[in-house]
């Protein structure tokens, strides 16, 4: 279980993220939606270390992250961020190797190899491996950042906006896989998203932000309510059923 | 044939005892070219004028030039890793000229200071002036990647007309000149050893070099994996500050060596630092002892600087490089 308590990030005098509180449920999806500029990256930056908070802490399992080590924390917390601007020439499998980097600093043991092999496959890249990154399409390329995330065997994985610049095709098939990561496999997933319907259709658990602080939060089918959306969004957005999904139809709302 | 089978091709011949096998070559015709001809028989004798001149001169100009290339070579791949530009060096981050700004102040303010002390100075302007150029890096919000050497470039320049001005009130411009053009010939026993250093540097480099690929991959991906990003960073710029200031003190300004050797390893053989390192010291190491062969057969019995070889030649490639590389770069 991670809490964040009473987390706050200020550039200057303006909070990006003030005072926000949130529990996440451990072997869910959690997904973290809202408007542009709401802190929602911020506050996933924090929990995952990568920035640090003005005020507040955040708990795994119950111990301060700020006094975890941080190898320990990179085996118990992953963190993968939108990041198109990549021009190291590696390939796949040397990718997904350094996951195992918080275990053996780079020298793999049979182990380490045993579960390269696995995100692999897992990942369908097993037979295009020896490719190189900057050869790969976007989809392909966010496949084998997820392996390498795989890899890294923590129990939470942070994902900031993995869907960003993929089709339709290969944002399902992320989603699928993430669904699949934390059903079979029993790991906590933390996401935040901009498609509200994907967040509907996959998610387990939904925070919504806005203006940095936290709006909504609750099961999926609580949030996925017009009423909810009018107050995170400032938009009336009819909600339509299918096959027991809830699809929200905001084009012409 | 196309491309791609070119490119293994030319991927195949890279492995690592194919160039173990050119270098050796390559040393033993470096070994018996010069204006004295020395044959291997003559070395027979221990006393002959011909072992003379193989042991003062020609041994160490080789083992100046294998450790000159492979130094700079690596000090060149590990600033583009870390600076994540293919395009930054030594030569295009201001290393090589807060060095030789370095040197002046040694020559000026301790004239009379030994060569290890002198070091000392020149290291903690090339250790400045590389941190100084990092932390221009960051600041800069449009991580161009041209623009970022061109950036570079402006501030050696920058550093390097305070060297000019300076050395030209005191009057020494023409000792400066003899640390600005690298060259072998005057390269001979007892003025060369200084270049050993980078043997340790290099095994060092080689101990890190996983660390160093994580950190290519910047920060946030970095702190992912547990590393400690900035001391990683610091202890790779501390490596290649070391590495250019006893290149600089023993042989001079070698241009462009450490731009083109990383690139064209990185495209046939990728980053993976453990596994490129061997062959991007192996092909530093070739690519300066052919630039040093032709130099000393072009205008036989004289000579062609060494930086003017390499300039020459490894602008050539960097310009190709340039343009193959645009469009991922």
């Amino acid at each position: 279980m991670i809490e964040v308590l009473s987390l706050s990030k200020f550039y200057g005098k303006k909070a990006v993220v003030e005072d926000v509180s949130v529990t996440i449920q451990p072997g869910k999806i959690t997904s973290f939606i809202g408007p542009n500029g709401a802190g929602k990256s911020t506050l996933l930056s924090m929990v995952s270390r990568l920035l640090d908070a003005d005020t507040g802490e955040v708990l795994i399992d119950k111990a301060d992250a700020r006094k975890m080590k941080s190898n320990e924390f990179a085996k118990r917390v992953s963190i993968l961020k939108q990041s198109n601007y990549m021009n190291v020439r590696l390939t796949i499998r040397e990718l997904v190797s350094f996951g195992r980097f918080p275990y053996s600093k780079g020298r793999l043991t049979d182990e380490d190899e045993r579960i390269v092999d696995q995100s692999l496959e897992y990942m369908h890249l097993t037979d295009m491996q020896d490719q190189y990154l900057d050869e790969l399409s976007g989809g392909q390329r966010q496949r084998a950042f997820i392996a390498m995330v795989i890899a890294q065997d923590t129990e939470y994985i942070l994902l900031d906006e993995p869907l960003n610049n993929l089709d339709m095709k290969h944002s399902v098939q992320i989603m699928k896989i993430l669904r699949r990561l934390v059903d079979d496999l029993g790991k906590t997933v933390v996401i935040v998203l901009h498609d509200i319907n994907f967040a509907s259709v996959y998610s387990d658990w939904i925070v919504a932000m806005k203006d940095g602080r936290v709006v909504k939060n609750g099961p999926t089918e609580d949030i996925i309510q017009s009423d909810a959306l009018k107050e995170i969004y400032d938009m009336d957005i009819p909600i339509q059923k299918m096959d027991g999904c809830r699809i929200c139809v905001y084009f012409n709302s | 044939m196309s491309l791609k089978d070119r490119k293994r091709n030319v991927g195949e011949a890279m492995k690592k005892r194919y160039l173990l096998l050119t270098l050796i070559v390559l040393s033993a015709v470096s070994l018996f070219i010069g204006v004295s001809s020395i044959s291997p028989l003559d070395l027979l004798n221990v006393q002959s004028e011909e072992t003379q001149i193989f042991l003062i001169s020609r041994l160490p100009r080789l083992v100046a030039i294998l450790l000159a290339g492979a130094g700079m070579s690596i000090s060149g791949l590990i600033m583009q890793q870390l600076s994540r530009n293919k395009f930054v060096s030594p030569t295009t981050a201001g290393t090589l000229d807060a060095t030789k700004l370095g040197i002046l102040v040694s020559m000026l303010v301790f004239a009379n200071a030994a060569m290890l002390e002198k070091m000392a100075v020149a290291f903690a302007f090339a250790i400045a002036g590389t941190f100084l150029f990092m932390q221009i890096l960051d600041r800069i919000k449009f991580k161009d990647a041209i623009f970022i050497p061109l950036v570079g470039l402006m501030f050696g320049n920058i550093l390097s007309s305070i060297t000019t001005f300076f050395a030209y009130k005191a009057d020494v411009i023409q000792n400066m000149s003899a640390w600005l053009q690298g060259d072998f010939s005057m390269i001979m026993k007892g003025r060369y050893e200084l270049l050993y250093i980078s043997i340790p540097i290099i095994i060092i480099a080689y101990f890190y070099a996983n660390r160093f690929t994580v950190a290519g991959m910047g920060e946030d991906f970095s702190k992912n994996l547990g590393l400690a990003y900035r001391r990683v960073v610091n202890i790779g710029l501390i490596l290649v500050a070391l590495i250019t200031v006893t290149v600089v003190l023993t042989v001079g300004v070698i241009p462009f060596l450490g731009l083109i050797i990383p690139n064209i390893i990185s495209i046939f053989k990728g980053d993976h630092l453990q596994k490129t390192l061997p062959h991007t010291a192996l092909l530093g190491a070739i690519f300066l002892l052919v630039c040093d062969i032709l130099g000393r057969v072009v205008i036989y019995p004289y000579e062609i600087s060494i930086s003017l070889m390499v300039g020459v030649i490894g602008s050539g490639i960097f310009l190709y490089l340039l343009f193959r590389r645009k469009k991922y770069a």
